[in-house]
């Protein structure tokens, strides 16, 4: 597997003009560019075949925009991306919020019990997702047990139990990015600040958010990424709630048409450049 | 603003509580609210199904008083459920061992292309990934239906059309399909911080190619061996999406009997849903534990 | 009130768990001196410095400037500046917008603002770099800048930490200059921390030697020089040889100092001076610094202090100067620094290994340490 004819790469090994190939190399590059193919493959055919004439969205046979209109038809859809939305800014916003000052806390402060946090923060990124839905829905159906019981307050899921658990998630997630952004931050510059006459408060607001905020953004991103992309978790926690990957879901499997490619071609769409856009601005300095 | 100085001699204690009270408002404020919503929503729900595990099924599934271990002993004696662990272990260990034989080549392949292609290389990996599960689980039904496009090459080279959908085939392509990422992205930043001039040191030894990858790269790589294995094996022994979409009603993991018992049965079963749930839990952070045990102990 | 101290720091205790990185220390600054801070890595310079600053609070003990106790005061309300190392320039901000924070967080009226700004910059020659963003600048432009935006505050002590640490050789030396000219027409109080000796004894008006959170010397740097009080300031200050001994006897008064004499383990007699009597029999040790002795052929004046027949041992040429090594009696080597005042390629003329010559001083130049 390893191909000694090409230069073997340290950290200071620099470029050598000459690269002799051996069968062994070029074996590995094809079956790296083979593994490539494999991944973007059944993406392109996805988009491909968005646009073909054939109803069992199979073969290739002509070219149309028509199942793209009919998505703008299609009420349930359209609500459906709607909910999506909502649900992703709004559990965006409170997650980032959320996760941007833990970030702050883990990373400024030392206290005990400072594991046990770190712990809980790692278990919503390694916990299979399922369990995690399931338990989220046990959780909401005893929690409205109680208040029903105690108060009086009748309460079903819906897309606030959806937006709950969204958050829920994310908050590891935004950690993990802010924190990222925080460890390469040189405090000296916030003694700086302070020498210059800046209390903490304006420290913070003027030096110390201004520098982390792509990060931030980055973290928010990801965020919205995973809350608009996120099947198992809506599907226990919203059962009645209308929302894209979960139409788009009880739609396959029904049948195979080019308009669910058409609507999934959409969807990948926006992923990807939120993906892109997230990486642009971590990487603006 | 400025506090009375203690005296020459003696350490200004006033100064230090005053300082310690600042910052654990401060850091109170910072963690509390996050903190709370991750305890709120993340460990006590998991705190209800502990406790939901050792409840009975009442009539419409919801669990009533009184208390029993009959959950889990019908988990380990029934069939079904066994079938299903083992299936699904099953499942998780051949994705994981093919992620692992298709990713390594792969991240060695992007760490040795030349630096400028390198980020791009990753990249194109990772993109897959952060689209959205479902609709790449999708394209693959598209691809592996009767009429699709691997039938119609099938068909093309001369043999009859297979049943490619449905099939337990179908459901490890549709599970290596979406976890490679996750194989290839610790491989790749433990392969990074691995000193390719031991292969010349091995080299110079003796060892031909084959040797120096088993005894000098591997073990040394073993932390991102292990952390990718993980990171694929945890959500493809949990998934259900992939196993009901691609494999249908004949392919029965843990998942989708999860699902079936907190949605779809009549009636449901919660208590027995979360004994599942949790001994599924148990299982995998056990052997998630002896596995980092043993890869990284043979790394010192 | 303050009696012309800048800062005045009391016993100052700084613990780090079980570590006390200063440990009582005592200064007092003048107003208006550029005062060093000097000492190896660990010493404790850079937490006074941080101390006086207000990053650090003190774990005992009392800072004063100017007369007021600031040892509690956070950093913001104190009007001190602080040059870093790293220059700590916020990067998502230009030069001007840098300079400019201090007067900012005072609330200085907009117009006066740029005014001084535009002053600020003119002064460390920057006046057109107000439009760029510190990573377009090179490090000498980016020192100079941090420059600025701590003395555009007018402070009344400036700090320095190792400001010149990442600049190379021939930067620094300007540097160097620059900032003591600087220095010297504003009037300010400049309080450095440097491990580099030469910096501090070029540009210090007074400097304290530090070692493991004590200071062991406070002077000039003359007096740091000639009159080391102890081993260890003698030693990291240039070179020196040292000779011990026990004190044989007393001898006539040589200006402020004593004369006293000496006799080494293989019995020889030396002869320095002490600045204040030491009983015989005492051990003590004499501390000579290369350049003082001289090694000739010929024999030196009579009534030389110290006269002794050696033999050299190894030659070191360096360019402007020779450092010669010689045994002297059994057991001693010492290092003698001739500067080469003649421009000659004959051999004959530099001292070989093996030769023998004389080694001597007057008494005045080998000190007794006093600690």
């Amino acid at each position: 597997m390893i191909e000694t004819a090409s230069p073997p790469r340290t950290a200071a090994t620099p470029l050598v003009v000459q690269r002799r190939r051996s069968i062994a190399a070029n074996l590995h590059a094809a079956f790296s560019i083979a593994a490539y193919v494999f991944l973007y493959a059944p993406i392109l055919i996805l988009v491909l075949f968005s646009f073909t004439t054939d109803a069992f969205g199979a073969r290739l046979t002509g070219f149309t925009f028509n199942w793209y209109a009919q998505l703008l038809d299609d009420k349930r859809l359209v609500s459906a991306t709607l909910n999506t939305l909502q649900v992703g800014i709004v559990s965006t916003i409170v997650s980032t919020a959320l996760g941007t000052t833990m970030a702050l806390a883990m990373e400024r402060f030392r206290f005990r019990g400072r594991t046990g946090v770190d712990a809980l923060l790692y278990l919503p990124v390694v916990i299979p997702e399922i369990v995690m839905a399931l338990s989220l829905l046990a959780f909401f159906a005893f929690a409205f047990q109680i208040l029903e019981g105690l108060f009086n307050i009748s309460l079903r899921n819906g897309l606030a139990t959806v937006i709950i658990s969204h958050i829920a998630f994310s908050i590891s997630f935004v950690v993990i990015v802010v924190r990222a952004s925080l460890q390469g931050f040189d405090r000296r510059l916030e003694e700086a600040a302070q020498d210059l006459g800046a209390n903490e408060w304006q420290t913070f607001w003027r030096v110390t958010f201004p520098i982390i905020l792509p990060g931030i953004i980055g973290g928010a991103l990801l965020a919205f990424t995973i809350s608009l992309d996120d099947f198992v978790i809506s599907f226990f926690t919203g059962p009645g709630v209308n929302l894209l990957p979960i139409e788009v879901y009880s739609q396959v499997k029904r049948s195979i048409t080019p308009k669910i490619n058409a609507i999934s071609t959409l969807m990948l769409l926006v992923s990807m450049t939120l993906v892109l856009l997230s990486q642009a601005v971590q990487r603006k300095r | 603003m400025a506090i009375q100085s203690a005296p020459l001699n003696e350490p200004n204690r006033e100064l230090e509580r005053s300082l310690q009270r600042k910052q654990r408002t401060q850091l109170g404020g910072l963690l509390g609210p996050g903190l709370f919503w991750l305890i709120a929503f993340f460990a006590l729900p998991l705190a209800v199904i502990v406790i939901y595990s050792f409840m009975t099924p009442g009539s419409t599934g919801r669990p009533e008083l009184p208390f029993t271990l009959s959950n889990y002993g019908r988990l380990f004696t029934e069939k079904l459920f066994v079938n299903a662990y083992i299936r699904s272990l099953w499942m998780g260990f051949v994705t994981t061992l093919l992620c692992l034989l298709i990713g390594y080549p792969l991240a060695l392949f992007v760490i040795q292309a030349p630096p400028r292609w390198r980020t791009v290389l990753l990249f194109l990996v990772l993109i897959p990934f952060w689209t959205n599960f479902l609709v790449r689980t999708y394209a693959w039904m598209v691809i592996l239906q009767n009429n699709g496009l691997l039938n119609d090459l099938i068909n093309w080279l001369g043999f009859p059309r297979q049943t490619l959908l449905n099939t337990d085939g179908a459901v490890l392509t549709g599970l290596i399909y979406g976890q490679l990422p996750f194989m290839v992205l610790p491989l790749y930043a433990s392969i990074e911080r691995f000193d390719f001039t031991l292969m010349e040191a091995a080299s110079d030894l003796g060892a031909d190619k084959r040797q120096a990858f088993l005894r000098i790269m591997l073990p040394l790589t073993m932390p991102g061996v292990a952390a990718g294995s993980v990171l694929v094996f945890i959500p493809t022994v949990g998934q259900f999406v992939v196993s009901d979409l691609l494999g249908g009603a004949k392919v029965d993991l843990l998942g989708n009997l999860l699902q079936r018992l907190f949605q779809r049965s009549n009636p449901p079963n919660w208590p027995l849903g979360s004994a599942m749930a949790l001994i599924f839990m148990l299982v995998l952070t056990v052997g998630v534990i002896f596995y980092f045990r043993n890869t990284t102990e043979q790394n010192r | 009130m303050s009696d012309g101290i800048a800062i005045d720091l009391r016993n100052v205790v700084k613990q780090f768990g079980e570590v006390k990185a200063v440990d009582h220390i005592n200064m007092q600054i003048r107003d208006g001196e550029f005062f060093s801070m000097l000492g190896p890595s660990g010493c404790g310079k850079t937490t006074t410095l941080r101390m006086i600053a207000g990053f650090e609070y003190p774990s005992s003990g009392e800072i004063h400037l100017r007369g007021k106790p600031i040892g509690s005061t956070p950093a913001y309300e104190r009007n001190v500046n602080t040059v870093f190392q790293s220059y700590a320039l916020f990067p998502h901000m230009t030069v001007a917008e840098n300079v400019a924070f201090g007067l900012q967080m005072k609330k200085v009226p907009q117009p006066a603002i740029t005014q001084r700004v535009s002053e600020a910059l003119d002064m460390v020659r920057l006046g057109s770099f107000g439009t760029r963003r510190p990573r377009q600048l090179s490090g000498g432009q980016q020192q100079r800048v941090a420059l600025a935006r701590a003395l555009i505050n007018h402070p009344e002590v400036l700090l320095l930490d190792e400001p010149l640490g990442a600049l190379d050789l021939k930067l620094r030396k300007e540097m160097q200059i620059e900032l003591k000219g600087l220095q010297e027409r504003v009037g300010i109080t400049f309080i450095y921390v440097t491990h580099d000796q030469e910096e501090a004894l070029t540009m210090s008006d007074r400097i304290a030697v530090m070692e493991r959170g004590k200071v062991l010397q406070i002077g000039s740097p003359t007096e740091i020089y000639e009159r080391p009080t102890c081993r260890f300031v003698a030693d990291f200050i240039g070179e020196s040889n040292f000779i011990e001994g026990s004190v044989a006897a007393t001898e006539e008064r040589i200006g402020n100092d004593y004369g006293i004499a000496i006799t080494t383990a293989d019995g020889l007699t030396v002869r320095g001076v002490s600045p204040q009597p030491i009983k015989t029999g005492i051990a003590a040790t004499l501390s000579l610094r290369p350049e003082k002795a001289r090694l000739t052929l010929a024999e030196p004046p009579v009534g030389t202090a110290n006269n002794f027949r050696v033999t050299v041992e190894r030659v070191s040429y360096i360019g402007s100067d020779t450092r010669i090594l010689v045994r002297l009696g059994q057991e001693m080597i010492v290092s003698v620094w001739e500067q080469n005042t003649r421009s000659t390629l004959d051999r004959d003329a530099y001292w070989q290994a093996g030769e023998s010559g004389y080694l001597w001083w007057p008494a005045e130049n080998a000190l007794a340490l006093t600690e």
